[in-house]
This record gives C-alpha cells, sequence and structure tokens, in this order.
C-alpha cells in the first residue's frame, strides 16, 4: 500500500472543510478517526494519497483553511 | 385560514425542511463532531453543510466563523454579552426587540454606558441622529435591520460606515430580514450578525446563529457558556478555535438539518424573488389597510421601505377585540399587543395598548391579502367601541 497522509484540524468544521476543499480539487480523500498517535485534537482526520501531497496543501492554502498539521503516513 | 404571523415564525415550512429532519434522524443519528465513525460524520457534514449555506447565503467568507445558536436572542446575547464590559458605550436604536433591549438593560446595570437613539413615529432612524450619538466614540452599534412591529428598514450599511469611522463595531439582528432580504456582511459592512433558523429562513425553532465577519477579533468575545466540543479534549481550558469555542455541548443536529435545508430552499428561489413577492404583498396590505375608514397604518407606508409586517390600530378599538374576531370569525392569525418590543411601541406612540400586527410570509398569496383586509374591514365596521 502507497503512503498516504493525514490532515489534521484543530475542530470537526475545519476537518468538514478541509474534506470538501480538497473534494473540490479533485482529490480522492477519507474522513477517518484520529490516528492515536496524534493528540486527539479532534474525532476526525482527512486522509489522502500523499502522492497528491502537494496538490492538497494548495488547495487548503487557496481557500486560506488553517490546518493542525499535514503528516505523511507509512 | 390564512396565517399573517410570520414575523413570529414563518408556517408552512417547505417539505424539503421536514424531510431533512427525517433524514437526520432516522440516517444520521450519531452525535457530530464527537466521534469518528460513520454516523458521527454523517451528521457532522450536515451540520457543516448548513454552515456553508448560511456562509453563503450572507456572503461570509469562512464558514467556521457561522456560530449556531438556539435561536436569534441567544445570538444577541452571545455578542452583547460576550463583548461589552463595564466602561464600554453601545449605541442602540428606540425600535428595538427585547431580544436587543433586555440584554443591553441588563449590562447597563453591571456598568456598560447604553445611548438609545430616539426613531421617528415610523420607525425610521435618521443617520444623522446616530452620528451624533457616536461623535464621544463607542465600542459597538447595534441594530435591528428592520422592526418586528412596523417593518421599519434601519439603515445598516450607512450605520456600518458610521460605526467604524468611531471605532465601533456593528451588530446587526437580522431575526425580521434572513432570508427575505439581501444580506452581505461584507458589502453592508456588518460585524457581527445575528439571526433565527425559524422565520424567513423556514427552519425550525431552535435554530438560530452569530457570523461573525472576517475582520472581528473572537479572542474580544467570550463564550456564554463552556463545556464539551468535541475538539481538544486532552485540555480542561475552553478552546480558541471556531466554531468550537461558541459552541458547546451537543448541537441541535436535527434543527440545524432544517435550517440548511431551509437556506438552501431560499437560495433555490432567490431572495429577490422573495423580496419582490413580499414587496408586492405589503402593498396591497398597506393600501387595503388604510381604505378602511377608522384604521391608522402604522410605519413608512411604503413597501420598499419595509418588509412584510404591518402594524395598525383603530381609534376605540381594543387590538385583543380585533385580533381575537379576526382568528374567531375569519380564520385570520395575527399578533396583537406589544410584540415583545415596548420601546418600539414606545417610539411609534402605540404603547401599552399595542397594535394588531400582520405579516406575511413567501407562501402568502396576493388572495389571502385581499380576504385578510377584507376580514379587517368586516371586525373594523362591526365592532364595539372600547370603554
Amino acid at each position: 500500500m502507497s503512503d498516504y497522509g493525514v490532515i489534521l484540524a484543530h475542530t470537526t468544521s475545519a476537518a468538514l472543510r478541509a474534506e470538501k476543499v480538497l473534494k473540490r480539487a479533485g482529490l480522492t480523500v477519507k474522513l477517518i478517526p484520529t490516528p492515536r498517535e496524534f493528540s486527539s485534537d479532534c474525532g476526525m482526520a482527512v486522509r489522502f494519497d500523499w502522492a497528491q501531497s502537494a496538490l492538497a496543501q494548495e488547495a487548503l492554502a487557496a481557500v486560506g483553511v488553517e490546518m493542525a498539521g499535514v503528516y505523511r503516513m507509512r | 385560514m390564512i396565517y399573517l404571523d410570520h414575523a413570529a415564525t414563518s408556517w408552512p415550512k417547505p417539505p424539503e425542511v421536514l424531510r431533512s429532519m427525517a433524514d437526520f434522524l432516522e440516517r444520521a443519528g450519531g452525535n457530530p463532531g464527537r466521534s469518528g465513525h460513520r454516523l458521527s460524520i454523517a451528521a457532522g457534514r450536515i451540520v457543516y453543510d448548513a454552515r456553508e449555506a448560511v456562509a453563503e447565503l450572507f456572503n461570509a467568507a469562512d464558514p467556521l466563523r457561522v456560530i449556531f445558536t438556539m435561536n436569534a436572542t441567544h445570538a444577541l446575547n452571545l455578542a452583547l454579552r460576550g463583548l461589552l464590559r463595564p466602561g464600554d458605550r453601545v449605541v442602540t436604536s428606540s425600535i428595538e426587540h427585547n431580544a436587543m433591549m433586555r440584554p443591553l438593560r441588563g449590562l447597563e446595570r453591571q456598568g456598560v454606558a447604553l445611548t438609545v437613539v430616539p426613531c421617528a413615529a415610523d420607525g425610521t432612524l435618521d443617520p444623522a441622529d446616530l452620528a451624533r450619538a457616536l461623535e464621544g466614540g463607542a465600542r459597538l452599534v447595534a441594530l435591528n435591520h428592520a422592526s418586528n412591529v412596523t417593518g421599519t428598514l434601519l439603515p445598516v450599511a450607512a450605520a456600518a460606515a458610521l460605526a467604524h469611522r468611531a471605532g465601533a463595531l456593528l451588530l446587526v439582528d437580522a431575526a425580521q430580514t434572513a432570508g427575505v432580504l439581501p444580506i452581505d456582511v461584507r458589502a453592508m459592512g456588518i460585524d457581527l450578525l445575528a439571526f433565527t433558523g425559524h422565520k424567513g429562513l423556514q427552519g425550525p425553532p431552535g435554530t438560530g446563529g452569530l457570523v461573525l465577519a472576517a475582520g472581528v477579533d473572537a479572542s474580544l468575545i467570550e463564550p456564554l457558556m463552556r463545556g464539551g466540543t468535541g475538539s481538544r479534549s486532552e485540555f480542561e481550558e475552553q478552546p480558541d478555535d471556531l466554531p468550537d469555542k461558541y459552541e458547546s455541548g451537543t448541537p441541535n443536529g436535527v434543527g440545524i438539518a432544517g435550517l440548511g435545508a431551509g437556506v438552501r430552499f431560499v437560495m433555490a428561489r432567490g431572495i429577490e424573488t422573495i423580496r419582490g413577492h413580499e414587496v408586492a404583498l405589503t402593498r396591497a396590505l398597506i393600501e387595503g389597510l388604510r381604505a378602511i375608514p377608522g384604521v391608522t397604518v402604522h410605519g413608512p407606508l411604503d413597501p420598499e421601505l419595509c418588509t412584510a409586517t404591518v402594524s395598525f390600530t383603530v381609534a376605540g378599538r381594543r387590538v385583543s377585540e380585533i385580533g381575537y374576531r379576526l382568528d374567531e370569525e375569519h380564520g385570520v392569525l395575527t399578533r396583537v399587543g406589544l410584540h415583545c418590543a415596548p420601546a418600539a411601541h414606545r417610539t411609534i406612540g402605540t404603547f401599552p395598548e399595542g397594535t394588531v400586527r400582520l405579516a406575511a410570509g413567501m407562501f402568502t398569496t396576493l388572495d389571502d391579502i385581499r380576504e385578510a383586509v377584507a376580514a379587517v374591514a368586516t371586525v373594523v365596521a362591526t365592532g364595539t367601541v372600547a370603554t
């Protein structure tokens, strides 16, 4: 399985916002429970294909969505 | 039956609103934002989509700055009690609802300086009077967008310019205008917009919100309540993140689902279309009532200068008798009395007796208005004189 990225948000609303913004940018994303290794800032995180990480970060920055962090998972 | 109490709550609701609420309970039963499982996510998405719909309707840039509340009163309390501190000055108008006036009077007792700018007898606010009241500076200007008694529109954009020049923020109570008049927080310069979900937005009771414009520093606004948010659960302190800072406790997800559907219904129909229809209804209502001997219509008497809310009195007649007979004998449902707005009634000269208020909505027809006017004419012609 290829590497994937996880976007952590401060609030559920922000995670849902990120999900929408990334979907509109054409990414395949999925909401997942926040991985245990991160502090549980909110119950859910946005998972995406790491190969699209530049596109993802660009899309979030363009809309001004502030995130708690973007992490690469192996 | 002719329902003319839309200024209190709109009825009936669009079928889409009822369906979305049933659907929420049936299919999205999780607690939004509290868990990562599919039912919680489904509920969270519905609440988020409603946030986005509200932001789009009011042209607010950031859906996360749409704070959901129980109603407009809750939103106004959050804004007023969250922002104002002893020693601050706040300027309001004399045509406000008690949702604005009572929290302000309460704050006044705690040391907030309150200036009430008098409106004219038709409810209009002269920006020059507001400018004079702002000469000493202020923390906040707090105004309703339209009176719930006369429907009179207040000059919000002009008030924004004056408030900002005085270093004040502008809080607008859009309880009577959200969903029936164009509201663009950016173009109009509104800093804080309080709205209710169950009137023009066609949603259910128990919904409303406060929109914080992009430039407003949320660190200046204390939450009314603190508690669980589903976020930053490792901390015992309230988070600063929006909207969670102001949304402690499980939200009214089913209500917000209905609100979101209502807002989308309004946007699909188009605010300009809704407003055009309501102006036509209001014109017929004002003209019809004014033609009845003995009836005095209060307010600006120009449908372009008010909402579809029209108040009248009849010399020597009790408003309670008129309202009761309109309901009992003609099936016309109105609201009589003071409408939770004693200041407004003092301003238009109808305190303490009050008025009979007819308030049309987006589903009201011109035939409804003609029938209601005919009913008023009959009741007025055949009534007893108050002693």
